[in-house]
């Protein structure tokens, strides 16, 4: 097999730790258990991360250039405001199917120990490879007409709020239907409440 | 001992004109000492051979002529249209200098008639002025009004026989390589993203609230000062972009925005970049630049 090289090998620790972090939340997680996970010993952990927030902290930077890289895609695709809607629901809804960890990371980690980021991940610093494509959705969304000029962080708040609790509540197990089901009405939710009057 | 070398010879000839570039050119404190090398055969103000009545009877030859305000076919001075009398001069002179926005791009005077009124090179940002088959030796020295040391930067390097480079639009790099931003005593509230609310503090940046045209515009209004001491951005009012063949904007004293996002960026830089730096410089509070420099209350 071919040796990993130390940047595969952190994408791979990374990958464990997150699993682990979502699961466990950040304090119950410790360095020995990742390094259990892995099957790599602490003292080597310490190679790739020197601190258990260090580690943290390159997981949310991780997640918002995934999601950051999601959304510039749907960006670039030149479809009209309404789709770029639909189609950020359904990225956002597929990667909490598919790679749950992410989005637990997200909601239950990184927003909810904000006293862990304070330090290195100051304000929108940590997320704003996802943060700035947001900005660029809105900004083309009122300079063409279709959104309603506002405050950036009231509509941010309303999109991502919106989807972050329902991705919240499924993993509560509230939802009677599969989180998928409601992708088209959520959709159409978030692009009545922003449009143009 | 060497006689001195002969003046050379400028004819100042004005359009349609406020006379703000006259008006500039009086405040330069080296005045006196450009009039030893240059002589003006004509000019509105200052003492000179000929009055325009007695200059429309035999059209002189001239080293420079200095055009001030916009341009208009028919418009007359003493009962010369613009269209005969700037195109003889022109063809009798060295150098022509296009001196202010209207001359430059049209300005001010052109929104009253924007199909016949124009620079004579340019007439916005396109190249069809009276003068356009004159182009090589033509200068355009944009501003409302143009400093007076731009001015004698363009006549002392023509007078030391040396070569002006110029931009696109046939400025002076030298003194249009500049944005209006570079030297901006506010560049440390720029880079931190703190607003100013109103004019004249000596806090905050004005690009985010105030409309100020600084990081767009051509000019070095903030490295060669005016009347020596100051500058608009310095004063605490924002550029209003008078260099650019863009002017007068729209709604000069607000910064257009889509969803808190400014419509234009700095120039050359691409939105992606400038958003990402702009959201992490937005996320700490600099309490130093958040506070008044001098606390009349403190």
């Amino acid at each position: 097999m071919a040796r990993l090289s130390k940047e595969e090998r952190k994408i791979s620790i990374m990958s464990k730790a997150l699993e682990l972090f979502s699961k466990e939340g950040f304090y119950q997680t410790t360095m020995p258990s990742i390094a259990e996970k892995i099957g790599m010993s602490v003292g080597n952990l310490y190679n790739y991360f020197t601190s258990k927030e260090m580690l943290a902290k390159d997981l949310i930077l991780y997640i918002a250039e995934i999601l950051g890289e999601e959304i510039r895609k749907i960006n670039e695709s030149g479809v009209g405001t309404q789709e770029k809607i639909e189609a950020i629901v359904h990225m956002y809804f597929r990667i909490a199917k598919d790679r749950p960890e992410t989005i637990e990371y997200f909601l239950r980690v990184y927003l909810s120990n904000r006293e862990v980021f304070q330090n290195s991940c100051e304000g929108m610093i940590c997320v704003s490879a996802f943060v700035t494509e947001m900005m660029i959705f809105f900004e083309e969304g009122v300079r063409c007409g279709e959104l309603r000029d506002q405050d950036f962080f009231s509509a941010f708040g309303l999109f991502m709020g919106y989807l972050g609790g329902m991705v919240f509540i499924n993993g509560e197990n509230i939802l009677p239907k599969p989180l998928g089901e409601y992708e088209h009405t959520i959709a159409e939710n978030i692009y009545y409440a922003l449009k143009t009057r | 001992m060497p006689s001195k070398p002969a003046k050379l010879r400028v004819i100042w000839l004005q359009g349609i004109t406020c006379n703000g570039n006259t008006h500039s050119f009086l405040n330069d404190p080296d005045l006196e000492r450009l009039l030893d090398s240059v002589a003006f055969i004509h000019h509105p103000i200052l003492p000179c051979t000929k009055t325009l009545k007695e200059l429309v009877k035999k059209l002189p030859k001239s080293d420079i002529l200095i055009f001030e305000g916009a341009y208009r076919a028919d418009f007359e001075r003493v009962g010369v249209a613009m269209e005969t009398l700037l195109s003889a001069l022109a063809s009798k002179t060295k150098h022509i200098i296009a001196l202010g926005s209207c001359a430059s791009f049209g300005g001010i005077f052109k929104e009253f008639s924007p199909e016949h009124i124009s620079g004579i090179l340019f007439d916005k940002e396109e190249e069809r002025g009276p003068l356009k088959m004159m182009r090589e030796k033509i200068i355009l020295l944009s501003g409302c009004p143009a400093h007076p040391k731009w001015l004698s930067f363009v006549i002392e390097m023509i007078v030391a026989g040396k070569r002006i480079l110029v931009d696109e639009y046939r400025r002076p790099k030298e003194l249009y390589g500049y944005l209006v931003h570079n030297g901006c005593l506010r560049n440390e509230y720029f880079e931190w993203k703190v607003d100013s609310d109103t004019f004249g503090t000596k806090e905050g940046c004005l690009f985010y609230a105030q409309g100020c045209q600084g990081p767009y515009t051509h000019g070095s209004c903030n490295k060669i000062l005016w009347n020596e001491v100051s500058s608009k951005t310095r004063a605490g009012t924002p550029c209003v972009g008078c260099t650019e063949p863009t002017f007068p904007k729209r709604d000069l004293f607000s910064t257009k925005t889509y969803m808190s996002i400014p419509a234009e960026m700095p120039l050359g830089i691409p939105k992606r970049s400038y958003l990402a730096l702009a959201g992490a410089a937005k996320s700490f509070h600099i309490k130093r630049l958040e506070e008044r420099l001098i606390d009349d209350n403190a």
